[in-house]
């Protein structure tokens, strides 16, 4: 293989592995306060992408995304304390199906508010032309944004949850729910902290992703099953073994390419989330014990 | 300190406080006694604000608390050494203390925080040389220290302790009780369950003997210990041998 093509396919398996691996960290943490996976967790990029592409043509582009940001983040609070939070007591596979609902009802609020038009977002910097050249290889600059907004959430996340006092606190409560309320800690709060974090991530990755791959009202639901693929690829309620899965799902999707047609690229991680659901159920990161000391 | 009338509690249609009332004064050590399944875990879950009383009072320090939530009980200055722990496992020792520090720190900054932390690791220096591990991978009497100490870093002036001497080895439960009387001379009052009867007599300004949901004796310490039916049912003693003691043999 040439090696402008072989750093085309890196690159744009990098892409797609951080944006998985976002996508998947949203999973992760809403999975480690509550025990529950949230399949509304696509919407969440959707509407990120979907609501900054439309203020975009009214506000500056960065005050555009951080709405958008905001928005989406009102949303994922306003599921928890609405729905989910009033059957908690009924047990964690009804609110799953719960959060089946909800992201089908946010799918149709988003037919029903931008169409089916393919929406974009402008290029954080340059335009589409731009390029930026390595070893022969050219790449969009929005490529260089995509990594640098993942790597610098994947920091500051995990700053936040080893470093601050709240972090601390949600992680100890999933560690331990009713030592958490013990301490004065609320966990009723850090649930509701959980979905907003969540779906603020969420969005962030669908703004950082609209410039290259476009958006739809309806792109949250293959997101979802990437993500939730990349999340039990790397073991649940681990992120940074997400990141680490997502990288891999994204390089064997971009490869892919050489053996399969194009089409067949969504084929791949379907056939790696079901083989790692029969071989390793605990994810190729995480163990039995591991699993049992859930941590972010 | 802590009073409680009349007390009644329980899980959905299962009673298991039949209405039982008790007093701490401050400065006392309090110990509760009883069969397994009296009902002892869900008493000092009641005061701690776990479990829901369905009816009669507590009150604290004359203030009245009944039904309120843990966060409500911890800020009264009562807090809770459950049963079996409940340390946050994947979290370092540090983090733990941290935790358990988390109203005091959010109420008095940080350096309220660090004075407190200094106080656990006088309390229990081990802790403090075992900052950085985890707490899940502690021997069973460190991770009792360190549910004592997470609970003193929230400042309490009443500590409830549950069963503290549960699966320990002998040395290590001396240490605990040790730990307990040290409580007492840095100006707390103790509530606490135990199975360990004779040595939580020994240390008690005062106990209780619990049976299925009621109150059936008070006294103090010693005069529990000479008592024949707590002899009998909770020290182990043998109906003979306490005959032959009455009869002066
Ligand atoms: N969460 C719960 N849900 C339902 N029933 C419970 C619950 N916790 C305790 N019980 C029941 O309440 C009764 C009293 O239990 P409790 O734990 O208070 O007893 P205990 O005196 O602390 O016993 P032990 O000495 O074994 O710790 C028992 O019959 C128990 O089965
Ligand atoms: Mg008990």
């Amino acid at each position: 293989m040439r090696a402008e093509l072989f750093l085309q396919y890196l690159v744009s398996g990098l892409i797609y592995g951080s944006i998985y691996a976002a996508v998947a960290i949203g999973f992760n943490i809403i999975y480690n306060a509550t025990g529950i996976i949230n399949f509304a967790q696509g919407e969440f990029a959707m509407l990120g992408g979907m609501i900054a592409s439309s203020l975009a043509s009214r506000l500056p582009l960065a005050l555009a995304m951080a709405a958008a940001v905001a928005a989406t983040t009102l949303v994922g609070i306003g599921m928890e304390r609405a729905f989910l939070r009033r059957i908690a007591r009924g047990g964690v596979l009804k609110m799953i199906i719960a959060t089946i609902g909800l992201s089908i009802a946010i799918r149709e609020i988003a037919l029903l508010i931008w169409g089916e038009s393919v929406r974009t977002l402008p290029f954080f910097s340059g335009t589409e032309v731009s390029s930026v050249g390595i070893a022969g290889a050219h790449f969009s600059p929005q490529v260089f944004w995509v990594l640098g907004v993942t790597a610098l959430v994947v920091a500051a996340l995990t700053a936040f949850f080893k470093l601050t006092l709240i972090g601390k606190a949600m992680r100890g409560c999933s560690a331990n729910r009713e030592g958490a309320s013990l301490c004065g800690i609320d966990p009723d709060l850090m649930v509701t902290l959980a979905f907003g974090l969540s779906a603020a991530i969420g969005a962030i990755a669908g703004c950082a992703v609209a410039p290259l791959t476009q958006t739809h009202y309806a792109i949250g639901t293959g997101l979802g099953i990437k993500g939730f693929t990349v999340a039990a690829f790397g073991g649940l309620g681990n992120s940074l073994a997400a990141v680490g899965a997502g990288l891999i799902l994204g390089m064997l999707e971009s490869f892919s390419i050489i053996v399969v047609p194009e089409a067949y690229k969504d084929v791949v991680s379907i056939v790696v989330l079901l083989a790692v659901l029969f071989a390793k159920p605990s994810g190729i990161f995480g163990s039995r014990a591991a699993g049992a000391l859930k941590d972010y | 300190m802590l009073k409680a009338r009349n007390l009644e509690a329980g899980y959905g249609p299962l009673r298991v406080l039949k209405g039982l009332s008790l007093h701490v004064a401050p400065g006392e050590i309090v110990a509760i006694i009883g069969a397994n399944g009296a009902g002892k875990s869900t008493l000092l879950g009641s005061l701690a604000g776990l479990v829901r009383p369905t009816s009669g009072s507590v009150t604290l320090r004359g203030e009245d608390v009944t039904g309120s939530r843990p966060e409500r009980m911890l800020a009264a200055g009562c807090s809770l050494v459950p049963e079996g722990r409940k340390l946050f496992a994947p979290m370092t020792v540090r983090e733990n203390l941290e935790l358990g520090g988390y109203s005091v720190r959010r109420r008095l900054g940080r350096k309220a925080f660090e004075e407190d932390l200094a106080g656990v690791f006088e309390l229990f220096p081990r802790l403090g040389e075992r900052q950085g591990q985890l707490a899940g991978t502690m021997s069973g009497g460190e991770q009792q220290m360190l549910a004592i100490g997470r609970s003193l870093m929230s400042r309490p002036e009443l500590i409830m302790l549950d069963e503290p001497s549960m699966g320990l080895a002998p040395l290590v439960i001396k240490q605990i009780f040790s730990a307990i009387s040290a409580l007492r001379s840095r100006g707390k009052t103790v509530l606490v369950v135990e199975q360990n009867a004779k040595a939580i007599l020994k240390i008690a300004s005062r106990g209780y003997v619990m049976e299925t949901g009621s109150l059936v004796l008070e006294g103090t310490g010693q005069e529990l210990l000479a008592n024949r039916d707590v002899q009998r049912a909770y020290l182990g003693k043998e109906y003979s041998s306490i005959a032959d003691e009455r009869e002066g043999r």
